[in-house]
């Protein structure tokens, strides 16, 4: 039994370690099926080409082979194209431009990886050589590789039909007051920002083991996913045509997501599909060069910003305009990321009156971008609050001056902002004010004088952020072009020993919702931890579900779980009225004891359970056996998590390398359930926020198209002597819609952290006359930087 | 080719390819599947196992170069024992894993670190971990767990 304190806001040690550390863990790639065959993938070596021909008859005769099938097969099968999610209107009023996506390449090749022809043989080195002989014509296109270039007219074209590459044109905010406002701003800072693009490089790399049996007609897929139910339904409605209550999708261990395996994969419906043609269960488990290749990656935006000022440092407009690469195709969520998740946090924090931003998507012969940690708000928080720092640096106001004068004030909410959304609750001078505490921003001084004499520059960095979480409110989704409604499913299902299964829609793949879960039923049954199972994963367990994503189980995931224990409880109270013979209103109800008002009679939850599956004298008119509640929970607003980062580097002039010495994030999340699983999230988070702004940077050649980071060796992973020891810690306010109060803190850390980061380098090497950096700020460029600043201030 | 070596304590061997990997070894023959894949060259460390008391990355040994050692995974840590390892306890302790996909090598790599660099600083620790990627912890909590481990391996 437990002997540890498991009450909601309590630290309880993960439920799902013990698996993990001993090797029990069940990820996709440790299940194999009786039977099972694999799956190799050819890949285009080409970022844009057209395919001639496909000749598979020499690979066909290798040995262990037994089928190759290639995009024409698939198309005269009926097998329909991946689909995108989210409809984004053109400014001209138009749907965005939304070519085909097929799971196998026809006709054409759009980016390196992109997939050719699926090899299944009997072992998968069988899989591996055979592709190697199958011989595809190719006549090679001229590549466009970032959204800037490829929006140019006279650009090669991704999709033939799409001309300038252009997916769509979208806007949002006002923009005649914006320009009102610019014309009578004192002051106006403006700034072309980078957002660098990243590959969210999850450490288990996607797998897939699709089966058909034929005797029951029915389809299992097991996936590396963060929502097996959005894959079956996507799979089953959009591509593969299949009945869904015939399709099983399982989505079991999953060693991080990060947002990439949130979406539909090529790989998943080809599998499926593949599974019954061959009459064999198929396996394929991606080496890491095609995670680099094919995952969905993320970020990529070019902006350039601008924020009007009064003489006293108050924001009196912003203008953005953004071009996002949206890769060769619409991944699942690609469209929304740049639009829907990233103008509508161009608030920030702040007072800002009006806020225009124009979005152009392009497509490139690259690998499809679409939501990763953050989604959309990391590319808003970059955009404010670099804004924010360089205005304050270039009106001589301190970092925490100028925001104070412009944040939202604690008793505004709830705040409409100027785009779109309306903000709930906050208290943003509260986090600032800690965070500068913890920070010791008082003592900086000295430490950067004393660094300075060991001939190294030290700077701080601020970021005082905001997101929006809990996906979404569906009727604000709707309204904003999204095919789904992003409500969760949870069902708590009593047993007649007092023991409880709690299934949910959410999905975990590192969050620890086995644990956090658990202590809510527990402790709101009054029931031991210990006896409380989460189970997620599986379309055939749990009813329905929409997955995990944008910092949501919690605020909507564990919203419905509280919605289906007030069922429970509503209907124990019922059972309980009639065991203790009283009447329903005089049951009162604390810590799993149903008790009649004023009397020592009492019933306990467990007591109850076992009535309820024995119901030998029940009124059954009045009351139905069985104790078994689901619910589901669409929530009315976002949540909107806040906090402040500041970061203290230490940068070496002489090479250019940072080290970040101090990282404090003080955040508002609402209610905490296991502090320490919230503060593991923030760790996480910081590390990919700090790996954008210093390490890592997808690259591929402007020429060729080649993925020119495409290993580990390349592609510079944040390791553990890359990062500081964090300071972290929370002031919250609790969220006012959902009924636990909390508000989602997966993504905080990778939302807050890259501007605190670089402006800590610009602050640092201010003195030196650098007043821009981009990401990530490898020596090399802050070398660079130093030395062309130097150069402009000797001229 | 036949390939014996003994494996958490058992004699093991099998017919493999002259190509097979230690960790394709254990995780396709041994169905030892707590030792992970997560890259193709070597360097994420999701797959550290101990040959012969050291601690390797099995992707860059063939399973034919382990011929007749001692191989240790992370199943066989604890010795058969239904108590963790203190370095497993550590983990669990101090949340030093999340999605648990590193955490084996991680684990297997922390244990050997123990034995090269008793009374390891932080900086060590971070030093030596260097070859093992994590991309859910940030590492603080697995730095936090290891000094802990140690501490409770008496150094060992």
């Amino acid at each position: 039994m437990s002997d540890q304190d498991t009450a909601i806001g309590a630290p309880a040690k993960r439920k799902e370690d013990r698996r993990f550390l001993t090797g029990e863990g069940r990820y996709t790639d440790d299940i194999d099926l009786h039977g099972q065959v694999y799956a190799y993938f050819l890949r285009s070596p080409h970022a844009h080409a057209r395919i001639n021909g496909i000749d598979t008859s020499e690979a066909m005769n290798a040995p262990g082979v037994l089928a190759i099938f290639t995009g024409e097969d698939l198309a005269a099968d009926g097998v329909g194209g991946l689909p995108c999610g989210w409809e984004i209107t053109d400014v001209n009023g138009e749907p965005m431009k939304e070519p085909p996506h097929p799971p196998l390449a026809q006709g054409k090749v759009r980016y390196v990886g992109d997939h050719v022809a699926v090899v299944i043989a009997e072992s998968y080195y069988q899989a591996k050589d055979a592709a190697e002989l199958v011989d595809v014509d190719y006549d090679m296109l001229d590549a466009v590789v970032s959204p800037a270039d490829a929006l140019e007219p006279g650009k090669p074209l991704v999709h033939d039909d799409i001309p300038n590459n252009q997916c769509y044109v979208w806007e949002l905010g006002d923009r005649g007051a914006v320009d009102d406002a610019f014309d009578k701003a004192a002051h106006v800072t403006r700034l072309d920002l980078v957002n660098n693009r990243l590959i969210p490089n999850a450490l288990e790399p996607r797998a897939a083991v699709a089966n058909y049996s034929k005797g029951e007609d029915q389809y299992t897929l097991y996936t590396t996913s963060q929502n097996p139910h959005v894959i079956r339904l996507l799979m089953s409605a959009f591509v593969l045509n299949l009945p869904e209550h015939k399709v099983r999708v399982v989505a079991p261990d999953v060693g991080g997501g990060f947002g990439s395996k949130i979406f539909h994969y090529a790989e998943e419906a080809v599998l499926t599909w593949a599974s019954r043609k061959v009459g064999r269960p198929i396996k394929w488990t991606a080496e890491r060069v095609e995670s680099f290749l094919s995952d969905a990656h993320g970020r990529d935006h070019v902006t350039h910003a601008e924020l009007a000022l009064d003489e006293n440092g108050k924001f009196l407009a912003m203008r953005v305009d953004t071009k996002a690469n949206m890769g060769a195709y619409l991944s699942t969520f690609a469209s929304s990321v740049p639009t829907i998740l990233y103008a509508t946090l161009l608030a920030g924090q702040y007072t800002t009156p009006a806020i225009h931003c124009q979005v152009t998507a392009a497509f490139t012969n690259t690998s499809p971008v679409d939501a990763y940690r953050g989604a959309g708000r990391p590319e808003a928080t970059y955009v404010v609050e670099r804004l924010v720092s360089a205005a304050g640096r270039e009106m001589g106001l301190d970092q925490a001056e100028i925001r104070r004068r412009n944040f939202i004030p604690k008793d505004a909410f709830p705040y409409q902002t100027p785009v779109a959304l309306n903000y709930d609750v906050g208290d943003y001078d509260a986090t600032l004010t800690e965070a500068m505490k913890v920070a010791d921003v008082d003592g900086f001084d000295a430490r950067r004088q004393e660094a300075l004499r060991r001939g190294r520059y030290r700077g701080l960095g601020y970021s005082t952020y905001i997101e929006a979480c809990g996906l979404a409110p569906s009727n604000i989704a709707g309204a904003l072009g999204a095919r789904a409604g992003l409500y969760e499913a949870g069902e708590i299902r009593l047993h007649p020993t007092g023991k409880v299964t709690v299934f949910t829609g959410s999905h975990s793949h590192g969050q620890g919702h086995e644990t956090t879960f658990a202590q809510i039923v527990s402790d709101r049954l009054g029931l031991p931890f210990d006896d409380v199972e989460v189970v997620h994963g599986d379309t055939d367990r749990i009813a329905f579900g929409m997955g995990t994503y944008g910092s949501r189980s919690l605020a909507v995931g564990g919203s419905a779980l509280m919605k289906a224990l007030d069922k429970v409880i509503d209907k124990s109270r019922k059972i309980a009225a009639h065991m203790l013979e009283a009447s329903e209103a005089d049951i009162e109800y604390a810590d799993g004891v149903f008790k009649v008002a004023g009397t020592d009679k009492s019933i306990t939850t467990a007591e109850i359970a076992f009535s309820a599956y024995v119901p030998h004298n029940y009124p059954l008119e009045e009351l139905e056996p069985g104790l078994d509640e689901s619910a589901f929970y669409d929530p009315t607003n976002f949540t909107y998590p806040a906090g402040s980062h500041i970061c203290e580097v230490e940068v070496d002039p002489e090479t250019g390398k940072v080290q970040v010495v101090n990282f404090t994030a003080v955040d508002d999340f609402g209610n905490v359930i296991n502090p320490m699983i919230v503060e593991g999230q923030v760790h996480g988070g910081l590390a990919q926020g700090i790996g954008q702004a210093l390490l890592e940077g997808c690259v591929y050649d402007p020429e060729s198209g080649q993925l020119v980071t495409g290993t580990y060796m390349d592609y510079t992973m944040p390791r553990a002597d890359d990062l500081p020891s964090f300071k972290v810690g929370t002031k919250n306010t609790p969220c006012t819609h959902n009924p636990l109060g909390v508000k989602g803190c997966g993504e905080a850390g990778a939302i807050g952290s890259p501007p605190a980061v670089i402006d800590a380098i610009i602050d640092a090497l201010a003195p030196l006359g650098v007043t821009n950096l981009d990401m990530p700020a490898t020596p090399a460029r802050v070398w660079e930087a130093i030395n062309k600043a130097g150069a402009t201030r000797a001229a | 080719m036949k390939v014996s070596m003994t494996v958490n304590g058992k004699a093991a061997s099998a017919d493999v390819e002259p190509r097979t990997l230690l960790v394709e070894y254990l995780r396709d023959h041994l169905e030892l599947t707590g030792t992970h894949v997560g890259c193709d060259t070597g360097q994420c460390g999701a797959c550290t196992v101990h040959l012969d008391g050291r601690a390797v990355k099995a992707c860059s040994v063939l399973a034919g170069q382990a011929e007749g050692a001692e191989v240790t995974t992370i199943e066989g840590l604890a010795n058969g024992s239904e108590e963790l390892h203190p370095m497993q306890a550590a983990f669990r302790e101090y949340h030093g894993l999340q999605c648990g996909f590193c955490t084996p090598g991680m684990v297997m790599a922390a244990v050997d670190l123990v034995k090269t660099h008793p009374g390891a600083s932080d900086e060590t620790i971070r030093e030596q971990l260097e070859g093992n990627i994590c991309r859910c912890t940030g590492y603080e909590n697995i730095v936090r767990a290891v000094k802990a481990g140690a501490a409770s391996m008496g150094g060992q």
